[in-house]
């Protein structure tokens, strides 16, 4: 049931030089925005593994959205154009693990834009008040200690997945159970 | 770990809005951290002085400071922690002045979202690890893409401060706009007489390459090692060989030609040189119009050229140019006055842009500085300027003011009364805007002195009547309808993006607005620098400019040329990716990744393959570290820890909320 009083949960993730600087220009220019968007500074939309957004929807988020810079127009020439094939790819990946799409998007902002940054936090604040409280989901979340198993890092605790911290050569590939190979996965994100 | 975090109030800016004292109270309670406390302004001296007596005092590892953007403090901040001996990237900044006080006016609301904000910090800070800047040597050379006004005065304050410099212009001779003007404001100097000694000394510098009908095509690497590809395009003319004579301009049979620095009030010929004062002064072919390009003709200029310069199969030519920093001057271009319908502008031979104007103004114009009516030669007797056409003007997509339009407009109102003395002046304006020193004197004199009549009101409509122009407009002052017959009408055609400046942005890796100006880094501390350090700005790239702004911005932004390329060795930043030895397999997906060329195999003494990270080239994206499909690539100050650190700090305290 959609509840327009209470707060909702919403990360995102912002690239240093366009859109980190196009909510900042919105600041700057004082356009009123709903407050639930937590901001994660990113240096560009490139850095986003998918897996954080899964991650974060998984376990209490009830909304991602990535922005970045307008596609030819990255800080790192083409940081933004692996963002948007492997973020389109998760956005399609996301019901396979029972997440409603819409609890994701990604967007590009460029630091000029504040009144676009404004607008699409508004539109994507209101989508996820419409979509309600993402439901727990005990079930992702074990696929996601699974998968997070398959990346060879700790998958014992669901918020403890800290590659570099766990200085572990990669484990056994499971493979069996799996809904999806984290190599296949792999492979579609970043092939050409 | 002992980490101390500080709360800005930012005056009233964040306290407003935001419960400064309550996020330090909440901020004691997060893991690691021993010290919190709330200060009115943490980048002030005694903030600063705070933070470093704390470090030193309580012994802290790291400091979170929750202020404003990270674009706007991160380095003032950096510095602080750095006095007080500790690693400068052993710092978090938590924005909650952009991000939260800025945003809403829920006090309630903004207090928790800034807790999060540096409860996020916190968790992210506790996995920073020391970094240590690596040192790297810069060439010291700079480019200037852009010849007007801006571009010269950059490249010779760059040469003269020991720089050698490439100068790219696209167009055959250096100069830009204000090589086209007649006289500038408020001194009414002559312009090409002030500007072409500087064009000159342009032309002579033996510290100045100049590429003139050339553009750049691709920008790699990164501050002190640019590399540039400039393609030159053909002249179809040697121009080592080529003296300026203009033997072949006499000769050259295709005459309908439009002349482009005359702004098209004339014609001129397939082989040009466009101004007696022009840098570099050598004969060019336009080969979409030469009868020899389009129809395989002709070749007279062959024939007749005295220094066997002309050639036919001259190609273009693509040199590669290293640089340690790059001004963009690339300038402006007009609004099209045709958009503006209402005026007939195209349609009536008689109503003509300012630039139009100018060009007829000018001695060494068409026209030879007499003012004529396009339409049958004769010397106009009433002559009306219409401002604001394509500025403030949201019907056309061009809300800004152009900036110069106002002073122009008098400095012609003036000219054409000195022209004709029996002449009448009419200026449709909406507001007068002459804020520069001298300006608002000027346009008084064009009102009392030369006696020009000033209508506060746009014009409705532009129609002709016999060989006359009727121009029907309001009065907005009288609050009454004007009518008057005008034999000349010039509309005060307000200032544009330079056309490809979007592309050009795109190269240089820089953020343009929407309407394809340049952004500079901060609109009022750092205005001639860019988000990508080692890329300047100076002139109307980034805003609509008259020439001593141009020319003031185009020192400034020779002067942090100079000041960064005066270090033989630059430091590099060291949030870049580290391998993972251990960890990597050597599948290569990072190496094909990188868009900088900055990580390559390693063939160990087994003969397998691991990634090595070139450190002075690499430019922290961390497109690799999402590749890499065992996680062995990690981009420092941004790993999958850190990231992740602040993911679950927001979502274990969601979740805790919800359970409790």
């Amino acid at each position: 049931m959609p509840d327009m009083d209470r707060d909702y949960r919403i990360i995102g993730f912002l690239c240093n030089w366009c859109s980190y600087g196009g909510a900042d220009a919105a600041g700057v220019a004082r356009f009123s925005q709903p407050t639930e968007l937590r901001i994660i500074r990113v240096p560009c939309s490139g850095r986003v593994d998918p897996m954080f957004v899964a991650k974060a929807l998984l376990s209490g988020a009830d909304g991602v959205l990535v922005s970045g810079c307008h596609p030819r127009d990255c800080h790192y020439t083409e940081g933004n154009l692996y963002a948007r094939r492997r973020l389109e790819l998760l956005r399609r990946f996301l019901p396979i693990i029972g997440v409603d799409e819409g609890r994701f998007e990604y967007v590009w902002v460029s630091a000029s834009e504040g009144s676009r940054w404004r607008d699409m936090v508004t539109k994507f604040t209101e989508k996820i008040h419409a979509l309600g409280p993402m439901p727990r989901m005990a079930e992702a979340a074990r696929t996601l200690c699974t998968l997070e198993g398959m990346l060879g890092v700790s998958s014992a605790q669901p918020d403890m997945w800290h590659a570099d911290a766990a200085g572990k050569p990669p484990a056994q590939r499971p493979g069996q159970n799996a809904l999806l190979s984290m190599d296949d996965y792999k492979e579609v994100m970043d092939g050409e | 770990m002992r980490i101390g975090v500080m709360v800005c109030h930012c005056g009233n800016n964040i306290a407003a809005t935001v419960d400064c004292e309550a996020v330090a109270l909440a901020a004691r309670e997060f893991p690691d951290v021993v010290f919190s406390t709330d200060h009115m302004y943490a980048c002030s001296d005694p903030g600063q002085g705070t933070i470093e007596k704390t470090i030193r005092e309580l012994k802290l590892d790291g400091v979170v400071v929750a202020s404003c953007s990270p674009r706007m403090h991160e380095v003032t901040f950096r510095r602080a922690v750095e006095r007080a001996g500790l690693n400068r990237y052993m710092f978090e900044m938590a924005n909650i002045r952009e991000h939260v006080a800025w945003i809403s006016l829920d006090r309630k609301r903004n207090t928790e979202k800034a807790i999060d904000l540096v409860r996020m910090a916190v968790e992210k800070l506790r996995y920073d690890r020391p970094l240590t800047a690596k040192s790297f040597e810069v060439q010291k050379r700079v480019l200037i893409i852009g010849a007007g006004v801006a571009g010269i005065q950059a490249a010779l304050d760059c040469a003269e401060g020991g720089l050698d410099v490439i100068l790219v212009e696209r167009r055959q001779s250096i100069g830009g706009v204000m090589s086209k003007l007649d006289k500038t404001f408020p001194t009414v100097d002559c312009s090409v007489c002030v500007l072409g000694p500087k064009m000159v000394d342009v032309g002579q510098h033996p510290r100045i390459t100049l590429h003139a009908l050339s553009e750049v095509e691709e920008l790699s690497g990164y501050v002190g090692n640019f590399e540039v590809k400039i393609r030159k395009k053909s002249p179809f003319v040697d121009w080592t060989k080529c003296t300026g004579c203009g033997a072949c301009l006499e000769k050259c049979p295709s005459r309908k030609v439009r002349d482009s620095h005359n702004e098209g009030i004339c014609t001129t010929t397939a082989i040009t040189i466009p101004f007696p004062q022009a840098i570099p002064k050598r004969a060019a072919i336009d080969p979409t119009v030469c009868l020899r390009f389009t129809k395989g003709k002709c070749g007279v200029c062959q024939k007749i050229c005295p220094a066997d310069a002309i050639d036919y199969d001259m190609a273009d030519e693509v040199i590669t140019e290293k640089v340690g920093a790059v001004i963009a001057a690339t300038g402006l271009d007009l609004f099209d006055h045709k958009k503006c319908g209402e005026y007939g502008g195209g349609r009536y031979p008689d109503v003509i842009t300012s630039l139009q104007y100018e060009r007829m103004l000018s001695a060494s114009g068409p026209t030879a500085g007499h003012i004529k009516r396009p339409s049958n030669g004769e010397e106009p007797k009433t002559v009306v300027f219409i401002a604001c056409v394509g500025s403030r003007d949201r019907s056309v997509d061009r809300p800004y003011c152009s900036n110069f339009c106002c002073m122009y407009t008098a400095k012609q109102a003036i000219l054409t009364r000195d022209h004709i003395p029996d002449s009448r002046a009419y200026v449709f304006y909406m507001d007068i805007r002459a804020t520069g020193k001298g300006y608002e004197e000027f346009v008084r004199r064009a009102q009392e002195e030369y006696d020009v009549q000033y209508i506060r009101g746009r014009v409705a409509q532009v129609y002709p009547d016999g060989n006359q122009l009727v121009v029907r407009g309001a009065d907005t002052l009288l609050g009454s309808q004007v009518e008057i017959k005008a034999d000349l009408v010039v509309l005060a055609v307000g200032a544009e993006s330079a056309h490809g400046a979007p592309e050009l942005a795109e190269k240089l890796r820089i953020s343009y607005d929407a309407y394809g100006f340049f952004l500079e880094s901060h609109p009022k501390l750092r205005p001639v620098e860019t988000n990508t350090v080692g890329v300047f700005l100076a002139g109307a790239c980034q805003a609509p400019k008259d020439i001593p702004a141009s020319v003031a911005q185009a020192s400034a932004a020779a002067g942090k040329v100079l000041a960064l390329l005066s270090k033989d060795k630059l430091e590099s930043d060291p949030q870049i990716a580290q391998v993972q030895t251990i960890r990597c397999i050597g599948c290569g997906k990072c190496e094909r990744t990188c868009p900088f060329g900055a990580i390559r195999m390693r063939e160990l003494r087994d003969g397998s393959k691991r990634a090595e990270v070139v450190e002075t080239v690499c430019q922290g994206c961390g497109i690799c570290s999402v590749t890499c499909p065992v996680r062995a690539i990690q981009l420092a100050h941004f790993t999958d820890s850190q990231l992740l650190a602040e993911v679950n700090a927001l979502c274990r305290t969601w979740t805790e909320t919800t359970e409790s």
